[in-house]
Parts: C-alpha cells; structure tokens; sequence
C-alpha cells in the first residue's frame, strides 16, 4: 500500500536523523530532523582517548550510531524492524523481497565503498544511514540524506558497503517502521526528553562525555606543545574534521538542536526554550570560531610556534557556553 | 549561525555537492541552508587526505624496492591502516605484519590472497602487482 504514495527525497543535515525524520514521515507522521534528533536526545560530546580512528582518537558530537532509531523507538512507541545478516547473499536478496512488497528501507553502510560520495570524501566510516526506495535493473535507487539529490548505486557497491567488516560493521542492516503512532503527545514527552539531554551533558559520571569531555580535550589540546608538531598538527585537524565533515559536525549538530528547541518552544508555547535556542546557536557559532583557530594553527610553517593555550582557552569557553545552556533547559519549568 | 554566515566556499572535496546546514533567517527562525562547503573545513579534509596519499606513497617505494609485499601498499591505497585491515579482514595484526613480508606474501594461498582481494575490492591480479601509474594522483 506504500507503493501508491511516491517517495519524495529529502536534503538533510545529518544521516541518520534524516532517515529517520523521513520515514516517519513517509509513514504519515511528520517529523523534522531537529524533532526526530531532539526527541532521541541525541546532542552529545565524547572524546575518548583510548579508541582510536585512523590512528586518532574518537571525537563524537552525537549519540552512539543506532541510537536515534533506539531513542524514537522508546520515546514515541515507534516500532522498528531491524534485520542483520551474516550471508550477504540473503542480506541482498532480503532487500529486494522488502523493496517488492513496496517499502521504503533504512540501511546502514560504510561511507568508502559508496561509489557516488566523492572521492575526498570517502573515509572507513561504517555508520552511515540511507534509504533504499527502489530498484532498476542492477541499479538500486537511494535516497541519501546527506545529498541534495536521489543517488543510484550498483548493487554489487551497495553489498560492499553494506557488508564490510570492522569497527561498527553494519552486518547488512536494514530496517522499517512495523507501527508508526498516529499521534504524539509532545506536551509529556518534550520537557522530559530536553531534561534527559541537558543532564546527559552536564552530569556524566565519566570525564570524557558531555561538557567534561569537552574540557578533556582542550587539556589534551594544552598538551600538544610537547607532542611532535606534525602529529599536533594532524590532531587539531582530525579535531576539526569530526567537527565539520563527519556526518554535520559537532557545531551542525548544535545548530540543529537550536532549530528543535525553537520548535519545541511553538508547541509548548515556552519563551525560555526560544531563548536557550538562541543560547545554543551561540555556542555552535563558537564550535565555527574554534575550527577556524584550530585551522589557521595547522597552517602554520614549520617552526612558528601553534599558541595550544589559546585554542584550549577557545574549547574551555565553547564548555562554559553549552553549560549555561543545559542549566538554563534544567531549570526551564514546562508551561 | 545566521543565514548569511553560511559558507558558500564552492569547496572542492564536496565535488559540486551540497550540504544541508541550519541556519537562522533575520527573524531568528531556523531553515535548512545548502551550503558549497566551507574552506576551513575543507583544509582539514585536504590534511588527511594529503596525509593518506603521502603513506600510499611511502608504501608504494617501499614496496618497489622490495622492502614490503603489495599488500603493503594495496592497504594504505585503500585508505587503511594496519588496525583498519585487522578488523575488516578479521586477521591478527601480527598476521598481517607476516603478510608484509614478501617473501612470505609469495606463499599465500589462494584463499587468503581472496580475501585480501575481497575486503581491499581488487581483483588477485591487482592485489599481487603495485600499479604502474605514478603516486601523485589517484584514488577513488
């Protein structure tokens, strides 16, 4: 019955709030990507150390991958079917039995294998989301959401991309929606999921997450001047690229989750969201301030000296700002 | 970041693509913005991309003058390192570490080599031979 309502491609920030934002959708709930996003408290920071990408530590402005799709399921009743493969063959031939029945279906895959993300972009990522919405021929029909337009992909592509091995391998995953409530109370559930993020930020019992994650990794930034000026240089980009390139980057996902309270100060009728949205869009425009010091660092010439002090002075302040506006959304009294 | 604020740097690592970016309109009103990149951004891109050629590139005269097996080279050509081709081929590193050597690299059965192939995407021809081309451009 899915098959008579066309499918429409949408342009989003992010990969996996945008699949989500359409399917739901799709399926005849409208959600915006800044409501899917906020409604799974997704914000996030962690700077963890000891796990390490392309030889660099994980900086993560989000969530854990998945965790969108888990938070929507447990916060709006959304039910998910979630399908993993260890054969390839019958991950395949699964998808296409799905696409037959008419649905549209969610994928992860690596980002590298993908033949229509363009070369500078193509990175071992494996957590990237995607729709599926059809086939022709050999060619299977994606809506991307990080792309303006729909993208085809080969299908022998596509199998790679769905099956590679390694750090947060996708093992073929595919999903859809089995119910999709009708309505959603948002008067209950906004207050308590915005109340959940805000503490997930400020009150983390380890010090690589939240705000203390933040400030983690300006220390380490202090730390530099003593590291070989290469590597430092290597690292402040590395910092930037998870920022800026990596899915939307860490000050896009501050931007986005500014446009999710503005909507949730409308529904709730709420002046103090408005103004901790205007809160946070300051402190992604300081996350954009950072990147563009950390860069002008890295342009530096051999021997001229990268002031780290200064950037960690940039990333404690970037803290100071994202803090004032999770106490501000904890002392927020729902209307 | 204000609507007017959003980069239109026409980037070249985008490749003619755009990015969806939030942004707020006069009024303070959030919209989704597409944006052609942002150099800053794209400098940092271009330093890990340099810095990835610059090992494909290490490894391909290492390889040429038989210090290293291709394999050393396929990995780093295909944007890995020894971690990343530990955990998509499920081998021990100090597995791959042998398989570096060339000497030994010769010896490989086929069903290895293949699976070297298949988690690298080339064929067993490829995978045994360094290209001809030279290390200045490339990848895909």
């Amino acid at each position: 019955m899915d098959r008579q309502k066309a499918f429409q491609h949408k342009h989003f920030a992010h990969c996996e709030s945008g699949v989500m934002s359409l399917m739901m959708t799709h399926h005849g709930l409208p959600l915006s990507e800044a409501m899917v996003f906020g409604l799974s408290s997704a914000l996030m920071f962690a700077y963890i150390p000891f796990v390490k990408l392309g030889g660099m530590p994980l900086i993560a402005y989000r969530s854990r991958p998945k965790s969108i799709i888990r938070g929507l399921q447990k916060n709006l009743g959304i039910k998910m079917q979630m399908h993993t493969f260890s054969n390839p063959r019958k991950g395949m031939e699964k998808l296409d039995t799905l696409l037959q029945q008419g649905k549209i279906v969610g994928a992860q895959s690596s980002v590298f294998w993908l033949p229509y993300f363009p070369p500078e972009m193509r990175f071992h990522f494996n957590a990237h989301n995607l729709i599926i919405y059809g086939k022709e021929e050999d060619q299977y029909l994606i809506s991307d959401p990080v792309f303006e337009s729909s993208q085809r992909c080969p299908a022998k592509d596509l199998e790679k991309a769905r099956f590679v091995r390694g750090m947060m391998a996708p093992k073929g995953l595919l999903y859809y929606p089995r119910h999709v409530p009708r309505h959603i109370n948002y008067k209950n559930i906004l207050p308590v999921v915005i109340r959940k993020n805000a503490k997930a930020m400020l009150k983390t019992p380890v010090p690589i997450a939240g705000i203390r994650g933040i400030r983690a990794l300006a220390k380490s930034i202090a730390k530099l001047s003593t590291k070989n000026p290469r590597w430092a240089k290597l690292f402040l980009g590395h910092i930037v690229r998870m920022q800026e390139e990596i899915g939307t980057g860490g000050a896009g996902f501050r931007f986005i989750y500014a446009s999710f309270l503005q909507e949730s100060a409308a529904i709730l009728d709420n002046q103090d969201l408005e103004d901790a949205s205007r809160m946070m869009t300051a402190a992604g425009d300081q996350w954009r301030e950072f990147a563009l010091m950390a860069v002008k660092g890295i342009r530096r010439k051999r021997g001229e000296a990268i002031d780290f002090t200064d950037l960690q002075e940039k990333l404690n302040s970037v803290a100071d700002a994202e803090a004032e506006v999770y106490h501000t959304l904890l002392d927020t009294k729902p209307a | 970041m204000d609507k007017k604020n959003v980069p239109q740097d026409n980037v070249s690592t985008y490749a003619n693509n755009k990015k969806a970016m939030y942004a707020t309109d006069s009024a303070g009103n959030y919209n989704v913005v597409a944006s052609s990149g942002w150099k800053i951004e794209e400098e940092a891109t271009m330093q890990a991309v340099h810095e990835l050629e610059r090992m494909a590139r290490d490894a391909y005269s290492r390889v040429k003058h038989g210090e290293k097996s291709p394999l050393f080279f396929h990995m780093y050509n295909c944007r890995m390192d020894l971690q990343v081709l530990s955990e998509s081929t499920g081998f021990f590193k100090w597995r791959i570490k042998r398989h570096f050597k060339p000497s030994i690299f010769r010896k490989l059965s086929d069903k290895i080599l293949e699976h070297y192939g298949d988690t690298l995407g080339l064929s067993r021809e490829e995978l045994c031979t360094l290209p001809e081309q030279d290390m200045d451009k490339d990848n895909g």
